[in-house]
């Protein structure tokens, strides 16, 4: 990862799970500041779905790790109100697909507070969620919502796709006076990577370039970037030497980063495991075209989630959602060698 | 025995909520103030009574029909007919309006256009009490139209189960909008949903400021002591149609006239006479002086300007 390669003060590193790294975080945000402190359904004496928060109960006690009754959209709200008040609630809502129930408290709220009060106050919230298809969990519990939050102004979105990176932005989340939004992926919770022992945050809005190429840009992010650095894999066999940008955070996004790799690379694949219609690619797309058209030798190809629910058949599943034969296949088109 | 000087407090307080909705609704009718607009005519004894029974350091969340509750904690109000103006020097620097003044500083959480939406944001200043320690106390004022949004019943179980400080503060004014209480519930006697989930509750006349008054006072010293949440309903009546435009002409022509018999302004002006031993002269008095104060907000906030739209933009184009 270019990242720690460029972090000189990095101290040393091991290999650990996704969900550790973001356990981690947790921790260690807690100890830096007591006005930190989580709440979600099934995490304090559970430990989490994905065993994310594991620990942190015994470490800081039931005032600070708090289990919830099935109440999303208030227990939102009381973060949202927590918030505004002086702390610095990170609340955890097991699936993407449920915060289809704190809609308004994330956008109505938390994201118009600071505005409509005229910047009179603040909601240093944390939302964690996750994300993502891929082990027939069906149409509720697999989706990619992430361009809801993309849309409503107010928010940041961050989707981290590595163990370091996991890390380093939740920390940052935390720290951020405004409301963030911190969707992770269901697949990605085991997956390893060297991450730092002590303290270290990136920035919101800074980008990575997983993997540095010369011929084609492919802009992925959170479940997408492995399946992307795979497919690059596959083209640099083929001759193809693609780049991989995970802007890691969508709002703000690295618009510089982005614009950077095409016109160097003058070819542009941008990659969503969200549905096609009215997604965030599209969005990365239109940046592009306005700010970067004469760089471009090929129209842009966006590989995206089809306009369906997800399916719960596995086949009909992998099939709904971008795979590395279909980034290959579209980074070949725009490379005009077919 | 209430001293003098707390009854003076009480009805400035209510005579100057009165006072600010019955000139702003005037500059609405000359078009000054635009958009939607709320008034809190006929529940001004609810805010009052309850504000009168916090500390400093305490917070309330307020409703879409908040400019009662702002004023009671203290908010300016030559900053807030700024803000319903529109204006630079308004709460919300015109960014808001009316729905949203907020004031943080005075432990004002703030207004809301989302009915219900309030009342966890109230429980989550109270939660952070609890994780905090200390022994300050949060108030949530909604409606009976509230009552019948999902956050309601969320809000209540969660407050109970970890004994939060929060004083969940009905004002049933008897319409949602439009709806009356009675057809929306079958039980109207919304203070009854409390003790079904283990919470204190009861009713107060919400036209009488000092039974608001102590009603609150004991439900905010059982928070203090860590046995919260407690639950009010406030039964009041709204003096006129649910927003500026609207002609009430759902609301029974007599029924109004009853609750205006029991205007709670005036049941407050008579406490200041007796037990308060004002002098007639020494009421209109301070009337006078709170009028004055209300021309000076009005003139402030005329003068007050439009906010830049060029800041706006580059604000925006950062974001």
């Amino acid at each position: 990862m270019s990242t720690i390669a460029q972090d000189d003060t990095a101290q040393a590193t091991r290999e650990i799970m996704y969900r550790e790294a973001l356990n981690e975080a947790l921790r260690e945000e807690m100890l830096r500041d007591e006005t930190v402190f989580l709440i979600g359904g099934g995490i304090a004496q559970r430990g989490g779905s994905y065993k994310v928060t594991v620990g942190l109960l015994d470490e800081f006690g039931p005032k600070r790790v708090i289990d919830t009754p099935i109440s999303e959209a208030s227990f939102t709200g009381m973060g949202v109100g927590a918030a505004i008040t002086g702390m610095r609630p990170v609340v955890e809502i097991l699936f993407v697909d449920f915060t289809s129930l704190i809609i308004d408290q994330i956008v109505n709220q938390a994201a118009k507070y600071r505005f409509m009060s005229g910047g009179n106050g603040r909601v240093p919230m944390v939302l964690r969620t996750q994300g993502g298809s891929g082990g027939s969990l069906a149409a509720q519990h697999s989706q990619s919502l992430e361009a809801w939050y993309y849309h409503a102004p107010g928010l940041k979105l961050v989707m981290p796709s590595t163990p370091y990176d996991a890390k380093g932005l939740l920390k940052s989340a935390i720290r951020d006076d405004d409301p963030v939004v911190f969707i992770e992926h269901k697949q990605l919770y085991m997956d390893k990577g060297e991450v730092p022992e002590g303290d270290y945050a990136i920035d919101l809005g800074v980008g990575d370039v997983k993997r540095a190429g010369k011929d084609v840009t492919i802009v992925a992010w959170s479940g997408m970037v492995r399946r992307a650095l795979a497919a690059a894999e596959k083209l640099a066999s083929q001759g193809i030497d693609a780049e991989v940008i995970d802007p890691r955070t969508l709002v703000p996004l690295d618009k510089g980063l982005i614009l950077d790799s095409v016109r160097k690379t003058e070819r542009l694949v941008i990659v969503q495991e969200a549905v096609r219609r009215g997604g965030v690619a599209s969005d990365i797309a239109s940046i592009v075209q306005q700010e970067a058209f004469d760089y471009l030798d090929a129209p842009i190809e966006i590989v995206a989630g089809k306009n369906t629910p997800i399916p719960f058949n596995a086949h009909l599943e992998r099939a709904s959602v971008p795979q590395e034969a279909d980034i290959v296949e579209a980074v070949r088109r725009c490379t005009y060698v077919e | 025995m209430y001293s003098q000087q707390f009854l003076v407090r009480l009805y400035r307080t209510l005579y100057t909520i009165r006072v600010f909705e019955t000139e702003c609704i005037k500059l609405y009718r000359q078009g000054l103030i635009i958009g939607y607009f709320h008034p809190y005519l006929g529940e001004e004894a609810v805010a009052t009574g309850v504000c009168a029974a916090l500390r400093d350091d305490d917070y309330i969340v307020s409703t879409h029909r908040g400019h009662g509750h702002c004023i009671a904690r203290g908010g300016e109000i030559r900053k807030m007919v700024a803000e319903v103006l529109g204006r630079q020097d308004g709460y919300c620097h015109g960014r808001g309006g009316s729905m949203h003044i907020a004031d943080v500083t005075q432990g004002n959480i703030g207004a809301n256009g989302i009915v219900g939406a309030g009342i966890p944001i109230g429980a989550g200043a109270g939660l952070g009490i609890r994780v905090r320690g200390t022994d300050q106390v949060a108030v949530a004022f909604f409606s009976d139209g509230a009552c019948n949004n999902g956050v309601f019943a969320e809000t209540l179980n969660m407050a109970a189960i970890w004994d939060l400080p929060v004083v969940f503060v009905i004002e049933n004014n008897h319409y949602a909008v439009s709806s009356p209480v009675e057809e929306m519930t079958r039980i109207p006697d919304l203070y009854r949903r409390g003790e079904a989930y283990g919470v204190p509750s009861g009713p107060v006349d919400g036209n009488d400021v000092l039974a608001v008054y102590e009603k609150t006072k004991e439900a905010v010293e059982m928070c203090r002591r860590g046995k919260g949440p407690a639950l009010i309903e406030a039964k009041t009546y709204r003096h006129g149609g649910h927003h500026v435009n609207d002609p009430g002409l759902y609301m029974p022509k007599e029924r109004l006239e009853r609750y205006k018999a029991r205007d709670p302004v005036g049941i407050g002006r008579r406490f200041l006479l007796d037990p308060g031993g004002l002098a007639e002269q020494e009421v209109a008095a301070i009337e006078r002086e709170v009028d004055q104060r209300m021309e000076e907000a009005i003139e402030f906030a005329r003068n007050s300007a439009e906010p830049s739209v060029e800041r706006f933009l580059e604000e925006v184009a950062q974001s």
